[in-house]
């Protein structure tokens, strides 16, 4: 027994995405009941048919956003435990609850909107507080708990996300002879991608020679390797397969979904004790293969690929995690074009990523995947029948999701 | 035992610890300049950070055994970019995963000092070099083994 074809995703709705910090005035809560109405419409429901919530990384608190929708009964609420990880199992979770009986109608979103506060840019710090009584172990964090673990990263100044994967990629071109130029392969297809999409906020051509004289921010990586910092929402929603047939929307069906991963993958980047064998990889491994056994499909099946691109060697790492090619393999693979759209032999983020497009916590990948599927996306795969997409190469739960037309 | 700032570049604001019950021998021992690891009872395997139960035979006894300082570069960044304004005086500085001579499978987190950034590498041999960062918390930072002054 699985979730296998028990749900579909019905509506897809979006804010539009900004740079930053400047959706300001709108608010956070502002912005997801935007998006949520949104997918409400593009799906031909009413906001009474909702009943559940689905969610991941925490975006708000679901009894506001329920008060301020008036959602006449809420009948689940749930959210992977971890962050960005859990973007592409939100869907599964909420397929899950459809599968269950617990909801019919239920909603996956994020809303970021970073006016007040900016998203990771130091996660792993505790923020100086003047008042602080030196030693007494005090003070006020920023976004984490307080976490003894974390004195065995914070003194040396990692502190950031991009640091700690840059401690990943570097391991990566040790063992496999991975280079700059297949990050910036990365970096480059999904700017192509990005560049016809009006929703994009990077619009610009990227070239080698702009990437690999780009400021270095955490070598080995540039600028150019680290995401895009948006404000915005996206949401989805999902209903079980029988009602989607009545809808608005051509249903896309979950396929699978599975998240989690190794319990020694942990807390990855913020402890660096990973096992040896898979240090260098996205932590997705475990996922990826139990994803495929769901589906009962294999790489070779999966038309176009979302994988979450918050930083380009994990995308790189995730195409070896997800079998498109041979562990090690990567940076070869992308050196061929096999990642480009159209032609490439497995096209990746079609819509300019979390790179290019905007970053939504990963949101705007299952957004993808939905349209790739509807025959009515931009970048339009021909004839895409399988979409795979992943939540964020991160500490466990990472996630994946295979969603078919 | 003679105290030394050795990578005053790191702001002290960042070494404020949060130490537990079992994560506190370790910094007590940084405090006297000894390297340690706590070594499962039972079942002889290393944890690092340390926590309550050995992850592979879950009991949880530890000796803690004292290392020799040296290691070995598992993997490295260098960083360029300030990430908050304090970090600008350290920047660029070499954050480095350490594996520990003495305690396999585990590693930690630190930084490669006293070098020029461009000249790290994976599998570098390392030692230990103190930083006393302030009246009550030392941390450990590591220099190339060659260039070692401890």
């Amino acid at each position: 027994m699985s979730i296998r074809n028990s749900a579909a995703v019905v509506g897809v709705g979006s804010t539009p995405y900004y740079r930053r910090g400047e959706s300001w005035p709108q608010t956070t809560l502002e912005l997801a009941c935007k998006a949520i109405l949104a997918a409400v419409d593009d799906a031909g429901l009413r906001v009474d048919d909702i009943d559940g919530f689905a969610l991941y990384s925490m975006p708000l608190d679901v009894a506001l956003l329920a008060q301020s929708l008036g959602i006449p009964e809420v009948r689940f609420t749930a959210t992977l435990t971890g962050g960005g990880g859990g973007a592409a199992g939100s869907v599964g979770l909420a397929a899950a609850a459809i599968h269950g009986g617990m909801a019919e109608c239920v909603v996956s979103f994020l809303t970021l909107q970073q006016a007040q506060r900016r998203f990771g840019a130091a996660f792993a710090l505790r923020q100086p507080d003047k008042n602080e009584k030196k030693g007494d172990g005090g003070g006020a964090y920023s976004g984490m708990p307080h976490m003894p673990e974390m004195d065995f990263a914070s003194p040396s100044g990692l502190i950031g996300p991009g640091q700690m994967f840059a401690l990943l990629a570097q391991r990566h071109m040790h063992l496999y002879g991975t280079k700059r130029e297949h990050f910036a392969e990365v970096a480059i297809s999904t700017r192509e991608n990005a560049i016809r999409r009006p929703t994009s906020l990077m619009r610009e051509p990227l070239t080698l020679d702009a990437y690999m004289s780009a400021r270095m921010i955490a070598e080995p990586l540039c600028l150019y390797d680290f995401c895009l910092e948006t404000d915005g929402a996206v949401a989805v929603i999902t209903t079980t397969a029988e009602r989607a047939r009545d809808l608005r929307q051509k249903p896309v069906y979950v396929l699978g979904s599975a998240n989690g991963g190794a319990g020694r993958w942990g807390q990855a980047i913020m402890w660096m004790n990973m096992p040896d064998e898979y240090f260098a990889s996205s932590g997705h491994r475990p996922v990826a293969k139990r994803l495929y056994e769901m589906a009962g499909v294999g790489p070779e099946d999966i038309d176009v690929a979302l994988l979450y691109d918050h930083f380009t060697p994990m995308v790189l790492m995730q195409l070896e995690d997800y079998g498109f090619c041979e562990v090690g393999e990567s940076g070869r693979f992308v050196a061929e074009g096999s990642i480009r759209w159209p032609h490439g032999r497995i096209p990746v983020n079609t819509h300019g990523g979390n790179l290019s497009e905007a970053y939504i916590i990963g949101m705007t990948h299952i957004r993808e995947a939905v349209e790739q599927l509807r025959g009515s996306a931009i970048n339009q795969v021909k004839d895409a029948e399988l979409a795979l997409v992943t939540g964020g190469p991160a500490s466990i739960p990472v996630s994946g999701l295979i969603l078919r037309r | 035992m003679q105290r030394r700032r050795v990578a005053p570049q790191m702001p002290e604001v960042l070494a404020r610890l949060n130490p537990d019950p079992w994560t506190a021998p370790f910094w007590q021992a940084a405090r006297e300049h000894r390297m340690v690891a706590p070594r499962c009872r039972a079942c002889g395997a290393f944890r690092m950070p340390p926590t309550p139960f050995c992850w592979k035979c879950r009991k949880q006894d530890v000796d803690w055994v004292e290392l020799s300082g040296r290691g070995t570069v598992y993997t490295f960044n260098v960083t360029r970019q300030a990430l908050l304004p304090f970090l600008r005086p350290a920047v660029p500085y070499v954050v480095a995963v350490v594996e520990l001579e003495g305690a396999p499978g585990v590693r930690l987190i630190s930084n490669v000092i006293d070098v020029d950034p461009s000249l790290v590498r994976i599998g570098m041999p390392v030692r230990v070099a103190w930083d006393d960062v302030d009246d009550d918390v030392t941390i450990p930072r590591f220099v190339p083994s060659d260039a070692a002054n401890a």
